[in-house]
């Protein structure tokens, strides 16, 4: 089967139910999208399938036939996505673990939602945890990045 | 100077993307984006003032970390450091993370130690040092005084002649030099860096997902594994059945991993490791063995049990390790005794990153990545485990996706190392989240009874405290079933409450689990119990509970913790009491700012509430209020949570503010949400779906965090956050319902909504 992963045609023949999550870790060493949980649970794993957010962990390789996947690795070339502006003015990583799969479930829903309310922001990056704690910066970089017209995007 | 930061975090990004690129084999490059640029030491050349030094000819100045990277920005706080008294470019400065060898001393990052307890000094002194060598190489260079001229940002400037010449030319002759003495420190007032806030050294790699942490880190022809551990502590396997295992495509070998004899201490549990081509076979793999395991001691444990075994311990006199005054006369005569118990359950470390190591096994040497907290710990423990000598174990550190005290211990790295040896080639093992809730070393379960008696006045008169609460020892000598001292020192021994007529007594409390240390340690049930009864019996004396506390503190004073009646002397933390006093005056201001930055007192709509607990630990002050809103069905919501920390000094505020903001929300999962229970020897928690820690939508809308600059000696950061804000919660919700938490996690008390407030309390 054939589906793209950050804009580069990939061919995969391997096991159909092998997760995404492993097919990126293990096979292309794209380690950017972090294994957490394994069950869809903590959202660690998130990337984008055709532009929305998915976990990669619950995703099996055969549903991904003709699609697009975009990981962090491929968010932006020079690392520089409104998002991830907004996430290094407000220096909001601490370990750093569960922020690549952060800022991928932001992007998706500013894409969707420009102008999010604090609702809709909680909702959606409810799906992301934090172990050590970032949320309140987490929300404000979601802010500032759609203040910066993130949703032209 | 964000600029310059934002370029030099870039460059960094660039000449790792350079290595990336320039290396051939998938699993070289991983490891090679990480280890850049010289970690095994200095290049050919190099001038190497300290071991935390090197400057190169071409004056590269690199920096070693020699402590964990954690989330607590201990990597960029020792190179702000270092670059301030070096006066180097901090844009350009370059950061080699240590592997684990004595020569750095400890390196164990835990306790909070990393800055408090050597690191700032031994970094101060080193930059310090090599930056006058440098003026001096510039003086004698142009013939003029030393005192005439001075390092700035990696140039020494004679600002007479406005001559100046970069490190590079200077290191030959600076090289040469005699080491200075004294070496004479910046003042406070010349700090650059030092107090400042700048963006974290490793911020562009994780925004790009280039940072390398334990899950990430590989090698060429690497192996991967997962290890079906026993369920229950104690248990081995007894026989089992691989062949449906070996089945599963990419699956090429099933090892038994020999278990340790309990008490196991840092060594693996042992059980069935699989032994694949990707991590997903090897996952599959461990799902088709069929094992038997054999019996074991904790076959039996079982929280619900337990708990009522821990009240019976509690509510019977226990050893005696606190005794001032007459506590039982005391209380006997007092005008109103208030009693209560509190309990607090296990807990999951649960680090967003699971436990992982890499491991290349050849001859007797072995060599390791992984996301360890304790480097030589894990050397130790591999050569002990493989039997191979310890100088030939190289422990590479790479970044951890959280630790709070479960990366300590190097069982995982073992593992990788065992079974690298029994393959003959690198093996990554990957603890899946199942592992690490089932088979970590949980966090202490305590049962505390309390009870006071006040005076006619509401003063306290008399304290009983005891605690049944198994002990971290319990994890590496048997027979140990009570509390210890450097335990009760987390709270219960060092409370700073003046009463006159004090005892406290340690039950008897056998641990059916590994036991490990969890962010902030005993002061997570300690605290909790001790400043939720300060709130019952501030209520009791009719007292707001701010000005109960203030009161129970007493007046500014340093308290001698030599005649607080203890049976053996109060730990500190590793400090001096001398150097490091429990300090009144800093209690009180941490509590007053909560107060005041808080609106305490204000008048809040019927179902919400605020709390308040202060705690001293790592030798740091922390006062919090919550602010809580009870719903009809019991749920908590949390407009606001105040925190003030006086630490001393802030190396780098941002990042003690952002420590503060995550120990608030890792405090409110303990306190709300988080759980690990047992039954049949077996966790009934296994993953994040049952395993529950707080997410942005449970999280306060509004966290304040209040430093407060006292420039008092170092304190530490990373732990002290955690203590005071469960018992606040707890208090809020009191003050909220009229109901008292003295059980965590709050999980579904508050289901039946708010009960009538009763009267006496606000
Ligand atoms: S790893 Fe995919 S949701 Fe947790
Ligand atoms: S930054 Fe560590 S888990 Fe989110």
């Amino acid at each position: 089967m054939r589906l793209t992963i950050n804009g580069t045609p990939r061919t995969y023949d391997g096991d159909p139910a092998q997760p995404l999550l492993w097919y990126l870790r293990d096979e292309l060493q794209l380690t950017g999208t972090k294994f957490g949980c394994g069950i869809s649970a903590c959202g660690a794993c998130t990337v984008h399938v055709n532009g929305a957010a998915v976990q990669a962990c619950v995703t099996p390789m055969k549903a991904l036939a003709g699609k697009k996947v975009t990981t962090i690795e491929g968010l932006s070339a020079a690392g520089d996505h409104p998002v991830q502006k907004a996430w290094a003015a407000a220096n909001v990583p601490q370990c750093g673990y569960c922020q690549t799969g952060q800022m991928m479930a932001a992007a998706a829903l500013l894409k969707e939602t420009p102008r999010p309310t604090d609702a809709e922001i909680d909702k959606a990056m409810s799906a992301v945890l934090c172990r050590c704690g970032t949320y309140q910066r987490i929300r404000a970089a979601v802010k500032d990045a759609a203040a910066s017209g993130m949703g032209g995007r | 100077m964000t600029t310059t930061m934002e370029r030099r975090a870039f460059i960094g990004t660039l000449a790792k993307a350079g290595l990336v690129l320039a290396a051939t084999s998938a699993g070289v490059r991983r490891l090679e984006a990480f280890e850049l640029p010289h970690e095994h030491g200095p290049l050919a050349g190099e001038w190497e003032p300290s071991v935390f030094l090197r400057i190169a000819d071409d004056g590269t100045v690199t920096v070693t970390c020699h402590r964990s990277e954690m989330g607590q920005g201990v990597r960029t706080a020792l190179v702000m450091v270092m670059a301030d008294e070096l006066e180097a470019d901090y844009a350009t400065i370059q950061l080699d993370q240590g592997i684990g060898d004595n020569k750095y001393g400890d390196q164990n990052t835990d306790g909070s130690t990393s800055i408090r307890s050597g690191s700032y000094m031994k970094f101060r002194n080193a930059g310090a040092a090599a930056r006058m060598m440098l003026e001096q190489a510039a003086a004698a260079e142009w013939g003029v005084d030393a005192s005439a001229v001075a390092a700035r940002s990696g140039t020494v400037v004679h600002a007479a002649s406005g001559r100046s010449l970069p490190f590079a030319r200077l290191v030959a002759r600076a090289r040469t030099l005699p080491v200075p003495q004294p070496v004479v420190l910046k003042q406070p007032s010349q700090f650059r860096l030092i107090g400042k806030d700048v963006p974290g050294y490793d911020l562009r790699n994780v925004l790009t997902g280039k940072a390398v942490f334990g899950q990430d880190a590989s090698m060429p022809g690497m192996k991967y594994a997962v290890v079906l551990h026993p369920p229950v502590y104690g248990s081995k396997v007894a026989k089992y059945d691989a062949a449906a295992a070996l089945k599963v495509k990419g699956v090429e070998k099933v090892i038994e991993i020999p278990g340790a004899p309990m008490p196991s201490a840092f060594l693996p549990l042992g059980g069935l490791a699989v032994v694949a081509t990707s991590t997903w076979a090897a996952i599959e793999g461990r799902r088709k063995l069929v094992v038997t395991w054999g019996a074991s001691p904790n076959d039996s444990y079982d929280s619900v049990a337990y708990r009522a075994e821990l009240e019976a311990s509690a509510r019977a006199e226990g050893k005696k390790v606190r005794d001032l005054g007459d506590a039982g006369g005391a209380l006997a005569g007092a005008a109103r005794k208030v009693e209560a118990e509190y309990y607090a359950p296990h807990l999951a470390h649960a680090p967003m990153e699971p436990p992982a190591a890499v491991a290349k096994v050849t001859g007797d040497a072995c060599e390791t990545w992984t996301c360890t907290q304790n480097p030589q710990a894990s050397r130790d423990t591999i050569a002990a485990f493989l039997k191979i000598p310890k100088e030939k174990v190289t422990v590479h550190v790479t970044l951890l996706g959280g630790g709070f005290g479960r990366k300590s211990k190097p069982d995982y790295a073992c593992e990788a190392a065992f079974l690298s040896r029994e393959t003959g080639a690198p093996v990554k093992v990957v603890w899946t989240r199942e592992d690490d809730i089932q088979n970590g070393f949980p966090h202490t379960v305590s049962l505390q009874r309390l009870e006071a008696g006040l005076d006619a006045s509401g003063k306290i008169v008399a304290w009983r405290h005891r605690i049944a609460s198994p002990p971290i020892s319990s994890v590496f000598a048997p027979n140990q079933e009570y509390h210890t001292d450097s335990e009760l020192s987390l709270g219960v021994l060092d409370m700073p409450y003046e009463v006159p007529n004090v005892r406290v007594e340690v039950c008897k409390a056998p641990a059916h689990s590994r036991i490990g240390w969890y962010r902030s340690v005993s002061n997570v049930p300690q605290a909790f119990a001790i400043s939720c009864f300060m709130d019952e019996l501030a209520h009791a004396a009719g007292k707001d509970p701010v000005e109960f506390l203030l009161a129970a503190l007493g007046p500014e004073r340093v308290l001698d913790m030599t005649k607080t009646g203890t049976v053996n002397p109060v730990g500190n933390y590793g400090a001096k009491w001398e150097e490091h006093p429990n300090d009144i005056a800093r209690h009180r201001r941490v509590l007053q700012t909560v107060a005041k930055e808080s609106g305490w007192g204000k008048k809040l709509p019927r179902g919400e509430g605020m709390g308040v607990a202060v705690h001293r630990s790592f030798l740091t002050y922390v006062a919090s209020v919550v602010h809580v809103k009870v719903g009809p069905k019991g749920e908590v919501t949390i407009p606001r949570v105040d925190i003030a920390m006086d630490c001393g000094y802030a190396v780098h505020p941002d990042r003690v503010r952002s420590q503060c903001e995550g120990a608030v929300i890792m405090s409110l999962s303990n306190a709300l949400t988080s759980e690990l229970t047992y039954k049949n020897g077996r966790t009934v928690q296994s993953n994040y779906n049952n395993y529950q820690v707080l997410r942005m939508s449970q999280a306060p809308k509004h966290t304040a965090v209040h430093l407060v600059h006292s420039g008092g000696p170092l304190g530490g950061v990373g732990e002290p956050g955690v203590p005071p804000v469960a018992p606040a919660l707890a208090n809020a919700i009191f003050a909220a319902t009229g109901k008292r938490i003295r059980s965590l996690p709050v999980g579904r008390q508050l289901a039946g909504g708010p009960v009538a407030v009763p009267a006496g309390s606000r």
